[in-house]
């Protein structure tokens, strides 16, 4: 498939850029990314993904847009409040970008639906705002054998890290199992810098391009953390292998997704 | 002795365990963090009989659940 003028165009910035070029350009116009929750981080990471054009992106959230929303998921607007956010999404994205077939899923992740959801993509990017979910993904993608890009964020203060198959430890490796209920405050309880998720939700979407281009190193093996107010980046070396993991490790016990019981964030919010 | 917290060098008497360290560093749930020694994850029930030695690598990695 040759590109268009009108895409030679569009994506120039991309094409001169000798990691990128025409293939790298057209590897992403093929590419599959699901990006769970169109919240704060799930926002920026399907504009730029939408933007740079990735060629089919599927998003999942239950929620409607709601006006405390707006501080930060800079996807939605003030017209948007009362709409399915997957919706608002979709109609933000193709705006940006008509090459981007745009799927939506109006439903929480769980048990029940988390293997057929990743099932077609190629990178899953998880923008949700709970524990059980963030297991929940993690399980799915290491049992389905697909790369994912995790992300926390609150208050002034976020991390990621980058899952691939073969490559490093997964989520669980380093952080068990979901903290106590109401051990971590949620970001509707502790509040969140509505900028945190541009920035942590952009380095998501940075890692699942560098990942369909294959070019540069991903956060594979360590755990990038970012602290707003004394504006200092780490990158914390983890280890290359885990061997007790029980999803990843040398005996796992965990052989299909499971659900922990809901943190109350936000009632219902699962991917707020 | 000497650790490294954080990516920062701290003084600390010999003989100190993780669950001093865990005290002394107002890390005020231990359930909220995984704590890696040398780039190797200690569990909870390690915490108090684990004594860390001078040049310890100690990372305090925090649950961060929020996407939202």
């Amino acid at each position: 498939m040759a590109l268009s003028n009108e895409q030679i165009e569009r994506y120039s910035r991309h094409i001169i850029l000798k990691e990128v070029g025409a293939k790298g350009q057209k590897k992403l116009l093929n590419a599959k990314v699901l990006i769970i929750g169109a919240g704060g981080l799930g926002a920026p990471a399907a504009m730029y993904l939408a933007a740079a054009g990735v060629g089919t992106i599927g998003i999942v959230d239950a929620d409607e847009v709601d006006l405390s929303n707006l501080q930060r998921q800079i996807i939605h607007t003030t017209q948007d409040v009362g709409k399915a956010k997957v919706q608002s999404a979709k109609e933000t994205m193709n705006a940006l970008n008509p090459d981007v077939t745009v799927h939506t899923y109006r439903e929480f992740v769980d048990s029940s639906n988390i293997m057929e959801l990743i099932e077609p993509y190629d990178f899953i990017i998880d923008g949700t705002d709970n524990f059980p979910a963030k297991f929940l993904i993690n399980d799915a993608c290491v049992l389905a054998k697909k790369p994912f890009s995790h992300a926390g964020i609150i208050r002034f203060q976020g991390q990621l890290m980058t899952y691939v198959p073969g490559k490093g430890p997964c989520y669980r490796c380093v952080f068990e199992n979901p903290p106590p209920k109401d051990s971590v405050p949620t970001c509707k309880q502790a509040g969140v810098i509505g900028a945190m998720g541009g920035v942590i939700g952009s380095l998501q979407a940075m890692e699942a391009v560098k990942y369909i281009i294959g070019k540069g190193e991903l956060l594979t093996g360590s755990l990038l953390t970012y602290d707003a107010l004394t504006m200092t980046f780490r990158k914390i070396k983890l280890p290359q292998h885990v061997a007790n993991c029980a999803v990843c490790g040398d005996h796992p016990t965990i052989l299909k997704p499971i659900d922990y019981e809901q943190a109350e964030c936000d009632g219902l919010g699962l991917t707020d | 002795m000497t650790l490294i917290i954080a990516g920062e060098k701290k003084e600390y008497a010999e003989g100190t365990t993780v669950a001093q360290l865990i005290a002394a560093e107002n890390i005020s749930d231990p359930q909220s963090v995984t704590v890696s020694v040398n780039e190797a994850f200690l569990r909870p029930a390690q915490y108090d009989g684990y004594v860390v030695r001078d040049g310890d690598e100690i990372e305090f990695l925090y649950f961060m659940g929020g996407g939202c």
